[in-house]
């Protein structure tokens, strides 16, 4: 058992440490607070509202809040009584009156096409209905569809508070009316094909990154600063140069008029007939795309080389290892830190990387980013959207806690 | 002895530049003893590292030719030359333990597996590290990872092992004691051994000769107290140890002995190691305790000089005088002398024979 040490004045020291070392610690974080409010309101919330929306459907679900109790009791087998039908009718009715039944016909159409026109030519005759007849008569009169107890079945699945059928969406699976999960139509699946390819793309990024970095950084580090000073501006003079500007620049020279092209068939090295398909295709993404992620392998890897000494390959060698061996055992197993450090930096940009695919993919280079604009800009289908998004993050997640796991993220150097 | 070669390693005039302009080494003729521990000695900037990185095979001679064991070597890469070397910054492999740090040149040989764990065993224990197999380079203190370095160095069995001014990162009192351990491993081994070094302390105490380097050539190669007690010429003589110096002109010339006019007009008789004719400039060397102070015995040269500064250094008290027109003339006090009494302005009468002043070039 250990005595209590106090101070002079007679203080716990425990405390009296704590005491002193408070003010300290206020200091510390008030100078943190500033970046930690501007971290958790401009990215933490937004992001966990943004991905709130793959499986929110509240909106809907309060504008045809009864609708959607009244068909909890409905089984869906066959066409829904008049409980279902009438109160349908009332909160439709007052949805047009207060203008928001356009909402509902775009909501439900992603539940089952055709929704958009028949809510709309519904809405329009809804004034003409006898409140006293059948409802579900009126309903078919108005448009056939009606009679098909599919859109009923879309209505009270449509009106679910959350869901989660836009992951099945992510992966090209859905759900049946009758709750079985099936893939869609081939002709239709899309979204696999884009995540294996994205995967592909970042993988093959990350390697051809690797590969190119790896010797440049290794003469950036042995190379007298006067040098190496100028060789470091060509690798970051990437980054000062606009992003659309380097992709732009990227096209005059892949296209089939451009500038490598134009070279080979005066060269002689291609007939001018056969002009190499540079780009709209993933051989320009991977060619621009490794460009620009250039620099975040060169940099972690520059840095963890600059601290090797010299002097390890030398005692290598003078201990009779050939220099491929030396640099095998001794050189290479000293840079793991930035090789991984760089790979999972190149790679985590890679994978969500939108601008580069977008102009000089084509339909054949673009990418899951490219899928998630075009559901957050032209489908307006932004519950699809997120769902994506929230895919791409927990992969990348996966690929950070897997790195943690093998490399330990103690062990990263960024530079 | 006498299968022993005395040109086991062999500097043929050896050049070597680095950009073409200057040369770093220039004209070097140097044979090393088998079994010989020889240390390159020089301010930096001499090309004592040069010449130890050619030796090493990591830099070549722009001109000249080195033999090792009778072979001629440029041509032959570093790993193929089989010399072990000791670096300045130990150059461990941080990612490796101690053990497979030594294992390493072993496996490289592809030494069977037993045999590699013996060796490093043996070495582990003639550095005393024994019990430090699984300790990576940063656990280590400095002078355990200098133990490990040069264990790794001589696990091989290598005839030749350079040190790249080994002990150049720890501090003195570990300096000292790795001097003499290196020197006893050295006796030990008879292993030959090339080291590189600016301490001339490290380089007295360790080695059987030194070559005193300075602006790219050999200035002087010999044992340690020749180096000391005859320097040839006015480099080596300030270089090693500490020096009183006058220059003048040489008046009068005979065998063994050289009068010599100073600067202030007084003659010092002079033993003439680098001059051979009246006229010549010369520096004469003299090292303070070759002085004595009040003269009772017959010595060619009898001064009176004039205290200056008086500096305790336990042992031994330096004292600072004016002696010919000399302001920075040192002496050596030993402590025993405690019934001398020294104080600054004070007379002292000095007086040194000629044998001990060496005349030397300007």
């Amino acid at each position: 058992m250990t005595a209590e040490i106090r101070t002079s004045d007679g203080e716990l020291l425990s405390v009296k440490l704590k005491k002193v070392e408070r003010r300290r610690r206020t200091t510390a974080f008030l100078l943190a607070a500033p970046l930690l409010f501007f971290i958790v309101f401009a990215y933490v919330i937004p992001i966990f509202q943004m991905l709130g929306r793959s499986i929110d459907n509240a909106e809907m679900n309060s504008f045809l809040t009864e609708t959607h109790e009244v068909m909890q009791t409905w089984d869906g087998s066959e066409m829904p009584g008049e409980d279902v039908t009438s109160t349908f009718y009332y909160e439709l009715k007052t949805a047009v009156e207060n203008k928001y039944h356009g909402k509902i016909a775009t909501r439900l159409n992603y539940e089952k096409g055709g929704f958009t026109s028949l809510i709309k030519k519904t809405s329009r005759k809804l004034k003409n209905f006898d409140e006293n007849a059948n409802f579900l008569d009126q309903f078919i009169d108005v448009h056939k569809k009606w009679g098909d107890i599919e859109y009923w079945q879309a209505l009270k699945r449509g009106t679910d508070a959350y869901h989660f059928r836009k992951y099945l969406t992510t992966f090209d699976y859905e759900q049946k009316f009758d709750g079985s999960i099936e893939r869609i139509p081939e002709k239709l699946r899309i979204n696999v094909t884009l995540w294996l390819r994205t995967i592909f793309v970042a993988v093959g990024v990350t390697f051809c990154c690797f590969i190119l970095a790896y010797p440049i950084s290794h003469l950036l580090s042995v190379l007298p600063t006067r040098y190496s000073n100028l060789l470091m501006i060509c690798v970051l003079l990437p980054f000062w140069t606009s992003l659309l500007v380097r992709t732009s620049s990227w096209m005059v020279l892949l296209q089939k008029q451009g500038v490598l092209n134009d070279t080979l068939v005066s060269l002689g090295f291609v007939a001018d007939e056969s002009r190499l398909e540079l780009m709209y295709n993933m051989t320009g993404t991977f060619i621009a795309m490794t460009q620009i992620l250039l620099p975040f392998m060169v940099l972690p890897l520059y840095s963890v080389m600059k601290t090797i000494s010299p002097s390890l390959m030398r005692a290598a060698t003078s201990m009779g290892a050939t220099p491929f061996h030396a640099f095998r055992k001794i050189y290479f197993p000293l840079t793991y830190a930035g090789i991984s450090a760089g790979s999972i930096l190149v790679f985590v940009l890679a994978i969500g990387y939108y601008i580069t695919p977008a102009l000089v993919g084509g339909a054949k280079g673009i990418l899951i980013s490219n899928r998630i604009a075009y559901h957050m800009q032209q489908s307006l289908d932004w519950s699809l959207a997120t769902a994506m998004a929230t895919v791409l993050l927990i992969a990348v997640l996966v690929v950070y806690w897997l790195y943690n796991k093998i490399v330990g993220i103690d062990n990263m150097r960024l530079g | 002895m006498n299968s022993k070669k005395s040109d086991f390693v062999k500097f043929e005039q050896v050049d070597k530049s680095y950009d073409g302009k200057e040369l770093v080494v220039k004209g070097l003729d140097l044979d090393i003893a088998e079994g010989e521990f020889l240390t390159l000695l020089g301010p930096s900037g001499s090309g004592k590292t040069t010449t130890l990185m050619m030796l090493a095979g990591f830099e070549t001679p722009t001109n000249g030719e080195i033999y090792f064991d009778g072979r001629p070597i440029n041509n032959i890469p570093p790993h193929k030359r089989g010399i072990g070397m000791v670096f300045q910054n130990y150059a461990l492999f941080p990612h490796l333990s101690v053990y497979e740090n030594l294992a390493f040149p072993l496996k490289v040989r592809k030494v069977d597996k037993s045999e590699i764990e013996e060796r490093i065993n043996k070495t582990l224990k003639m550095v005393s590290l024994t019990g430090f197999e699984n300790r990576m380079p940063a656990q280590l203190s400095g002078g355990q990872q200098q133990r490990v370095a040069v264990a790794r160095a001589l696990v091989f069995d290598p005839k030749l092992v350079l040190m790249d001014e080994p002990l150049g990162a720890l501090d003195k009192n570990l300096r000292e004691s790795m001097q003499y351990e290196l020197k006893h491993i050295h006796e030990s081994l008879g292993v030959t051994v090339v080291y590189v070094t600016h301490d001339q302390g490290e380089a007295l105490t360790m080695s059987n000769r030194i070559a005193v380097f300075n602006d790219g050539k050999v200035q002087q190669l010999s044992g340690p107290n020749e180096l000391y007690e005859t320097p040839v010429n006015s480099f080596v003589a300030s270089f090693i140890g500490e020096n009183n110096t006058f220059t003048g002109t040489v008046k009068e010339i005979a065998s063994g002995s050289a009068k010599i006019e100073t600067e202030s007009g007084e003659t010092i008789v002079a033993n003439p190691i680098a001059v051979s004719s009246s006229g010549e400039k010369s520096r004469i060397s003299l090292r303070p305790e070759r002085v004595s102070i009040d003269p009772n015995e017959q010595l060619e040269n009898k001064f009176t000089s004039e205290i200056r500064e008086i500096i305790y250094h336990g042992d031994h008290t330096r004292v600072r005088v004016n002696l010919l027109g000399n302001d920075d003339f040192i002496l050596k006090v030993p402590n025993a002398s405690s019934d001398l009494k020294l104080n600054v302005g004070d007379k002292l009468d000095l007086g040194w024979s000629s044998h001990d002043c060496r005349a030397l070039d300007y």
